[in-house]
């Protein structure tokens, strides 16, 4: 939702990554206030990947050049533990397996880390395991999955679920999810959607990285941007993902260049 | 390899000191005269010396063996000082009566020798460059029938219980390393637990090798009566020399029928620095013997230290339904070379074993799995589970699996499962994007990856274990 007095939480002016040598990010531009649900949507190669995880603060990606400010603070100066104490949080395209490490102790390390780090008090195991099964209901997940490995042996839609938890656990300001609605079923889809849509208030806010329209449905965003080429080439409210849904991204396409040349 | 994890790695070695206690050193080098001088300083008896003579000669008809997957420079035999025991002499009634430097570097290690030790209940032996320093809480234990001493001290007191034990699990002539350890051993533990008696505390044994160019040879032997049970706890530490120093340690145990002999081990010695310079060569023969039906004798053992570890607790199942177990995790950083695993060798009739080894290889180390399950024809319904996983980390280092199994009755069944697995980048910026810092998450990865393991170690070890491992793996991911 958009609110007259909201603050400014993220702020991207003309950011430049790149991986390995080949520029990915171009001259990003881009905000995010409080209370605001935004949706990035692109093909794939956009960059839209790319740019969570320089967010998250990925080792593979070098900032070439450009300034993140997250709640008015240099983003890019931090290192990735901090940047999630702090507030910041990714729903991973993939969450990778932990084969070994049980799902309750890892969550609890997480929840406990990060509580600490906000002055916090921590819960010991029996608190948590109230807690987190409270939290599992939201997004109703079955309690043998606190006994199980991270991730592991996960089908697609529990993976998926389990980063939805660590939302709930966490209560990020920023929360970044991407593709969170690729390898979803319908109902599993539902489920996770109702699950941030409880989560969003007027204190945070969220990005989703999509290349579809279907998460939007459930998951309603206040703005919708179009990635090309490492860059967002138009923005527009939620209207503009139904229209990208029927006519492709092309057109898109087409517009910016017919534009650009226009400029030059 | 993402630097916040090359420097958890790599913290220097915390028991690299050396302690200022004057030292008897014997001159360098091995002939018949130094092993009578040996016998001689410890005023053996005959048969003992005979023991050794007979080793020795055995010894010197044996060559280095060379098929372990681990190189090292060759081992001259005779630049190495076959004695080193503190001055101060060994006989105390009391912790009181310790020389107070001895005390300062046990505090060192960490060894909790005082009020701590009472707390927790555990009797200690302190081996201390051979010699054996000091035993706690012998009155109490004697009170029940136990035996907990010194080796030399067992050989001056129950000569006939030494006599009749020495060497039949480990023979003098088994390997190259185990004859060198029965001819120039200085001292070792010895315990002997008494039919029926189940032991009211765990034992514990600390060894220390604090004199450059000497070897440490201790030997250990453990002894459980019918129907007779024990926890050993033993743990190792060296301060860091730039020179080689080589551990030849023989461990022997024997279960008579219906007993049972738990023997965990804690080993730290000097690994090397970063570069692979200096370090315990650890070759050490452990064995033990599961001689009464229904016995059963079980090895823990964690590895963190050593240039190179080689050596292979095992277990002979020669009682009917006996038990043989091994529980292993081996961790290598930097240069360190480990080629460890077990032999489980089964004679009885439904006889069991199980082998869990967890290897952890992070620089440019070299980790080895080597184990023996052997189905004689006479073990018939005989059982064996193997799981043998590795973990890499880091792009340098190895792990290697070399599981050998021979069945001999068709009864039997023999169950092999490995894997081997690596911490990646992804799984530490998963940790990282959820607030939990590089340390934290190794730690937790590797203890999970060796719970199986730890949950065999009594619990004080199963703590030390968990810090030792995080503390020498600070620094290696990627």
């Amino acid at each position: 939702m958009i609110y007259p007095d909201s603050k400014t939480i993220l702020e991207v002016r003309n950011l430049c990554a790149s991986v390995e040598g080949t520029p990915i990010l171009k001259n990003m531009n881009f905000t995010v206030k409080s209370g605001e649900v935004h949706a990035i949507m692109g093909l794939n190669g956009s960059g839209k990947s790319t740019f969570s995880k320089v967010l998250a603060g990925h080792p593979d990606y070098e900032i070439t050049s450009g300034i993140v400010l997250f709640e008015g603070k240099n983003l890019l100066e931090m290192e990735p533990e901090e940047r999630a104490r702090t507030g910041l949080f990714l729903a991973f395209q993939y969450p990778i397996e932990i084969p070994g490490v049980g799902n309750s102790q890892f969550l609890r390390l997480m929840y406990n880390t990060v509580q600490t780090h906000r002055g916090k008090e921590e819960l010991d195991p029996l608190e948590f395991d109230d807690f987190v099964r409270d939290k599992m209901k939201l997004l109703e997940m079955r309690e043998d999955f606190l006994d199980r490995s991270v991730n592991a042996g996960f089908s697609g839609g529990e993976k998926k679920r389990n980063e939805i938890l660590q939302m709930a656990l966490l209560e990020p300001s920023l929360a970044i999810l991407d593709e969170t609605d690729s390898g979803l079923d319908i109902d599993a889809l539902r489920i996770v959607a109702q699950g941030v849509n409880q989560l969003a208030n007027k204190d945070n806010a969220i990005i989703m990285v999509t290349h579809y329209q279907r998460l939007l449905n459930y998951i309603v965003p206040d703005f919708v941007h179009v990635m090309v080429d490492g860059r967002i080439i138009k923005s527009g409210g939620k209207e503009l993902a139904l229209e990208l849904e029927s006519r492709g991204y092309n057109w898109v396409s087409d517009e910016y260049k017919a534009a650009s040349r226009v400029a030059a | 390899m993402s630097a916040a994890l090359q420097n958890i790695i790599n913290q220097p070695y915390k028991h690299g000191f050396v302690s200022d206690i004057e030292s008897d050193v014997a001159a360098k080098g091995l002939d018949e005269g130094t092993i009578r001088m040996i016998s001689a300083k410890r005023g053996e008896p005959e048969w003992l010396l005979d023991f050794r003579l007979k080793s020795f000669e055995a010894w010197l008809k044996m060559t280095e063996p060379t098929w372990q997957n681990a190189h090292y420079p060759k081992i001259d035999f005779q630049a190495i000082s076959y004695y080193s025991a503190p001055k101060q002499k060994p006989k105390l009634k009391s912790m009181d009566e310790v020389d107070p430097e001895l005390l300062r570097t046990f505090e060192k290690l960490g060894v909790p020798l005082h009020e701590r030790m009472a707390l927790a209940g555990v009797a200690v032996d302190v081996i201390f460059d051979s010699v054996s320093v000091t035993t706690t809480y012998k009155e109490k234990l004697a009170e029940v029938g136990v035996i907990f001493c010194s080796f030399s001290e067992a050989v001056k007191d129950h000569p006939e219980l030494v006599k009749k034990y020495l060497g039949t699990v480990i023979p003098t002539s088994d390997n190259f390393y185990a004859a060198l350890n029965s001819a120039v051993f200085t001292d070792g533990s010895f315990c002997f637990i008494p039919k029926g008696v189940k032991c009211p505390m765990d034992l514990s044994t600390y060894f220390r090798i604090n004199t450059e160019e000497s070897g440490q040879f201790e030997r250990t032997l453990i002894v459980a009566e019918e129907g007779a049970s024990v926890s050993y706890l033993e743990g190792c530490t060296a301060p860091a020399f730039s020179s080689n120093q080589l551990h030849a340690a023989v461990v022997e145990l024997v279960a008579l029928d219906n007993a049972d002999i738990k023997y965990s081990t804690v080993q730290n010695w000097y690994a090397g620095d970063e570069n692979g310079v200096g370090g315990i060569y650890n070759f050490v023969t452990k064995r033990g013997l599961a001689k009464g039906v229904n016995s059963r004798i079980s090895w823990t053992q964690v590895e963190t230290g050593s240039a190179i570890t080689w050596k292979y607790p095992s277990v002979v199942l020669q009682g009917d339904n006996s038990v043989g177990e091994f529980y292993s995790v081996a961790l290598t950083n930097h240069y360190q070379q480990a080629d460890t695993g077990t032999k489980m060798i089964h004679l009885g009739k439904n006889t069991r074993s199980t082998i869990v080894s967890k290897g952890i290889s992070a620089g440019h180390s070299n980790n080895s799995y080597r184990g023996l399950v052997k189905i004689a024809p006479s073990a018939a319904g005989a059982r064996n589970y193997s799981q043998c996983d590795s973990m890499l980390i880091g792009q340098e280092s190895g792990a290697h699996t070399f599981p050998y199994i021979d069945v001999r009755n068709n009864t039997a069944k023999v169950e092999h499962e490995a894997s081997t697995s690596k911490i990646g980048e992804d799984q530490m910026f998963y940790f990282a994007q959820r607030g939990i810092d590089a340390e934290a998450a190794v730690s937790m990865i590797i203890n999970g990856f060796c719970k199986d393991v730890f949950q065999q170690l009594p619990l004080e070890f199963a703590v030390e274990a968990t810090n030792l491992l995080s503390f020498k793996l600070e620094g290696s991911v990627g």
